[in-house]
């Protein structure tokens, strides 16, 4: 058991507040950079506590400010806290951090900017999921910038453990026992004879005093949730219909809406006709949007209806009309004007490729939209110089400034209620459909509109994943992979997202080449490029980011070359390796999956292995090559996490990501015509059924110290898994996605 | 007026007949536990039952509904699992769970109509309804569990 100094070293402090009826426990965040971060030297104003945990009349509740897109993320993060905490699963809440003014304007509002630490550090712990892109804005907005997930791992642990101390030095105080007779169980302290004090009882004493600096944290032998099966928080609510997305928010006063903008993104408008959809039942008025118009209405559907009835007259977009002119654009980016990054460049690839005969391949693949589930959505309010929004989202705090920009109104005047979202997958990293409810609320102030995008509205509007190119170059020798030169093409995703948000993005960028440059592979003669490609379609972070499609464009080509040399796919990358942990996940899926094994008639495998977000996954899968076409029959996956915090959610996520990897390489695109997206609902924008979903068997791996999410890693290597399988079956090499341009499925 | 009866409540619901009954249940009656997802019967987050039938809401103009209709709310509550919400509560099936009302609907429906279902039954059942998360490795898990918990009732 190791004390825990690090409250010190980082730049957290662990405090309490007062609250109405009760306690909140959290840390101190610092508005400026303080040297010597002590409770002590903070000033009045200086700091305000984010909290983590509250203390009141109606129970113990625990904040998880990170969102829940579906990754089971509050939950984790209940864990975390109530492990220290000592209380039961059953009786944990959770609140997301819905802005409440009787706690928060006793504790946060002080700080000028309700709830901007937990806003910023949701915002860092999304950022590092999606893959650094969002990591620039972080350097600007943030203090800090470590690793997010360990962060989150030990920084919940140390509020529930200051509470639980706090808690026990109230319960001391009150009765006059000393503190080391006294013992926690179950949100209760434990008195030598026995009898309870509940946590809730002991609230206001445990205000007025300080809590410990210093705390000690369970060891792991006695940790009861952490690492354990725990039921999700919202499984029952999520089994009975129970639970309220945003969409299914309903507010006293409330009006439907509905809009429609420029299908050619960020073409504008002439005019619009909108004569047929005023007569139609139930439409109240239509106002007119950036880009578009909005349809006021009772009704939802009375709304699609009669926004679909106006007749727009769009402009052209900026880019180019069709997916023909944008693959010439992309490959005509291979040039050292394009060229934005070599990040890796080992040995001599020149000169390797004068020894040896030199294998050469190009590789395309398509935009792809996020298309979550639940359409984006919005309620906002606008009255008496306040604004409230309801939404799903990943960046509160972008909202809140947007919308502060947009209405002129001071920050503490607009409030960011984020709601639980049905997906996101990336998609609710972008805000156009709340500035769109806020021109709504503009126009309508006092009434709360809740405004749903048509499901074409919302595939036409995504920001898609960009397409890619790749041309790839190697030799090999004596057997082995001697060399590799791998040029990916691409728009800049980091560029298009973070000029969205108003912000510039200098350098190179790494989403380019992510998942290829960095790969754990000793290839002698080894070099990556990064070409940046015209921004074309405004596009954004897709599950995975960068590595989404490199994943492919690197296993792909590397499978190449050693099916040239003639070697095994997992022992070449075993003798590559040059990573302990990946070499080790390497050999887990080579166990489970019993590699080499013979898997009878018309069975083949293929192996892929990706370095993403940290952590190393390797993907084998089996396929039978039946006669109408390929069947996909198991997965295996083993990934490197350092420590699997929950083994139900951290199978389903890993089940999933293969899924989202495998489905969309096997069948979906997005394509353009005349600037707009051709597939404009699920019918032409196909992802995996469940007739197609293979058994997917998983093994987390703890060899590592840091532990890491895990909602992104087993995507990129998916799709190059299967596309070795299906070359194993056919002598087919698939460089082009998605596959069913190459293969049938069954 | 169009009367029409939902979870065993009577309404008359006053809206044009070419509406779908998604639409009078989430926002005539704000009955939200079926989603509106695609609007042309692609996703089935949308599924209920009528007359016990597993059916698209977002496909049936209300002016054309015929029997009476059960969403997720009316097959089971937090305090009084279905069958199949106990076996999607027990496999911790949900990720976003903004399909699960629908899967859960056309999986009470098909395990009604079959209660011994084979591998292939099931993948075929469930493939009209469609998970982004991908959630199917447990969600087929749980259609097994609930035939066995249906079949044992």
């Amino acid at each position: 058991m190791g004390r825990m100094k690090t409250i010190v070293r980082r730049t957290f402090l662990i405090g309490s507040a007062a609250i109405v009826g009760g306690v909140a426990f959290g840390y101190y965040a610092y508005k400026k950079p303080i040297a010597n971060p002590l409770l002590d030297d903070l000033a009045d104003g200086e700091a305000a506590i984010t909290p983590y945990v509250r203390i009141d009349q109606s129970g113990v509740t625990i904040i998880t400010p990170r969102a829940d897109k579906g990754q089971g993320t509050y939950s984790i993060q209940a864990a975390l806290v109530a492990e220290e905490l000592d209380i039961a699963w059953e009786d944990i809440q959770v609140d997301p951090g819905k802005p409440s003014p009787a706690y928060y304007n006793a504790t946060v509002l002080g700080e000028g900017l309700p709830f901007a630490a937990v806003d910023e550090s949701f915002l860092a712990r999304n950022a590092r999921a999606f893959g650094g892109v969002l990591g620039k804005v972080l350097g600007i907005q943030i203090t800090g910038g470590s690793s997010t997930v360990p962060d989150a791992y030990e920084k919940l642990r140390i509020a529930g453990a200051v509470a639980r101390e706090t808690l026990l030095l109230a319960a001391a105080q009150n009765t006059g026992v000393a503190r080391d007779q006294l013992s926690t169980k179950d949100g209760a302290v434990i008195l030598p004879d026995g009898k309870s004090i509940l946590y809730t009882s002991l609230a206001q004493t445990a205000a007025q005093i300080d809590p410990p600096s210093e705390v000690a944290l369970k060891p792991e032998s006695e940790w009861r949730y952490i690492g354990k099966e725990m039921p999700r928080i919202d499984i029952l609510a999520k089994s009975t219909g129970t639970l309220t997305y945003g969409i299914d928010m309903i507010m006293d006063g409330m009006v439907h809406a509905s809009v429609r903008t420029n299908p050619r993104m960020g073409g504008g408008i002439n005019s619009y006709d909108d004569t047929a959809a005023r007569k139609m039942r139930g439409v109240q008025k239509i106002i007119p949007i950036t880009g578009g118009a909005g349809v006021i209405a009772d009704n939802t559907w009375r709304a699609i209806q009669a926004v679909n009835a106006i007749e727009f007259d769009w402009k052209d977009a900026s880019y180019p009309k069709n997916s023909n002119l944008m693959w010439k654009t992309v490959a005509s980016s291979f040039t050292p004007k394009h060229k934005d990054s070599r990040l890796k460049n080992e040995g001599d690839v020149e000169a390797a490729f004068k020894e040896n005969k030199v294998i050469k391949a190009e590789y395309r693949i398509p935009y792809l939209a996020h298309a979550p589930l639940e359409p984006m959505n919005a309620i906002v309010l606008l009255k008496d110089g306040r604004l409230d929004i309801w939404t799903g989202t990943q960046i509160p705090l972008n909202m809140l400034q947007t919308a502060e920009k947009m209405t002129g109104l001071p920050a503490e005047n607009i409030h960011v209620h984020v709601q639980m979202m049905g997906g996101s997958f990336g998609r609710r990293l972008e805000d156009q459909y709340v500035r769109q409810t806020i021109e709504l609320a503009q126009a309508m102030e006092g009434t709360p509109i809740k405004m749903t995008w048509s499901r074409e509205e919302d595939m036409t509007h995504d920001f898609p994943r960009p397409m890619q190119m790749s041309s790839a170059w190697g030799t090999v020798k004596d057997g082995k992979v001697e060399s590799y030169d791998l040029a990916i093409a691409a728009p800049s995703t980091t560029s298009s997202q973070l000029g969205r948000l108003g912000l510039p993005a200098a350098g190179p960028d790494i989403a380019i080449v992510a998942a290829a440059w960095d790969q754990p592979f000793a290839i002698p003669h080894h070099r990556v490029t990064g070409y940046r490609a015209p921004e074309m379609v405004p596009i954004s972070s897709w599950r995975s980011v960068g590595a989404s499609g490199n994943g492919f464009l690197y296993n792909a080509f590397l499978d190449e070359l050693i099916h040239e040399a003639g070697a095994d796919p997992l022992m070449e990358r075993l003798r590559l390796c040059n990573h302990d942990l990946s070499r080790k996940t390497l050999e887990a899926v080579g166990e489970m999956s019993n590699w080499g094994s013979d898997l009878g008639p018309n069975r083949f495998r293929g192996l892929a292995f990706s370095l993403s977000f940290g952590v190393p996954v390797a993907e084998v899968i089996e396929i039978t090559n039946t006669q109408d076409g390929i069947k996909l029959d198991k997965v295996f996956v083993a990934c490197e996490v350092g420590k699997v915090l929950d083994p139900i959610n951290f199978e389903n996520q890993i089940q999933g990501g293969v899924i989202w990897g495998l489905g969309h390489a096997m069948a979906a695109e997005l394509t353009y015509d005349d600037g707009i997206a051709e597939q404009n609902n699920y019918d032409g924008y196909e992802s995996m059924r469940m007739y197609q979903a293979p058994d997917i068997i998983v093994r987390g791996l703890e060899n590592g110290t840091d532990v890491r999410g895990i909602g992104e890693p087993p995507v990129p290597p998916a799709a190059p898994a299967l596309a070795a399988a299906i070359f194993a079956a056919t002598g087919e090499r698939i460089r082009e996605l998605p596959m069913n341009k190459t293969v049938d499925f069954v | 007026m169009t009367k029409i009866t939902v979870n065993g409540t009577a309404y008359d619901i006053d809206v044009e007949p070419e509406m779908p009954l998604l639409w009078v249940l989430r926002d005539e009656l704000n009955i939200t536990g079926p989603k509106y997802g695609c609007g042309i019967a692609q996703c089935g987050a949308c599924t209920v039952h009528i007359d016990g039938v597993a059916t698209k809401s977002c496909q049936v103009p209300i002016g054309d509904l015929e029997g009476d209709v059960t969403t997720i709310e009316g097959l089971g509550t937090p305090d009084a699992l279905h069958a199949v919400q106990e076996a999607w509560v027990e496999h911790q099936v949900a990720q976003c769970g903004y399909c699960q009302s629908g899967q859960i609907m056309a999986a009470a429906s098909f395990l009604a109509e079959t209660p011994n279902p084979t591998d292939a039954d099931i993948d075929e059942a469930m493939s009209s309804n469609l998970c982004r998360c991908g959630t199917y490795p447990r969600i087929r898990a749980a259609v097994k569990a609930a035939a066995v918990k249906l079949e044992g009732a």
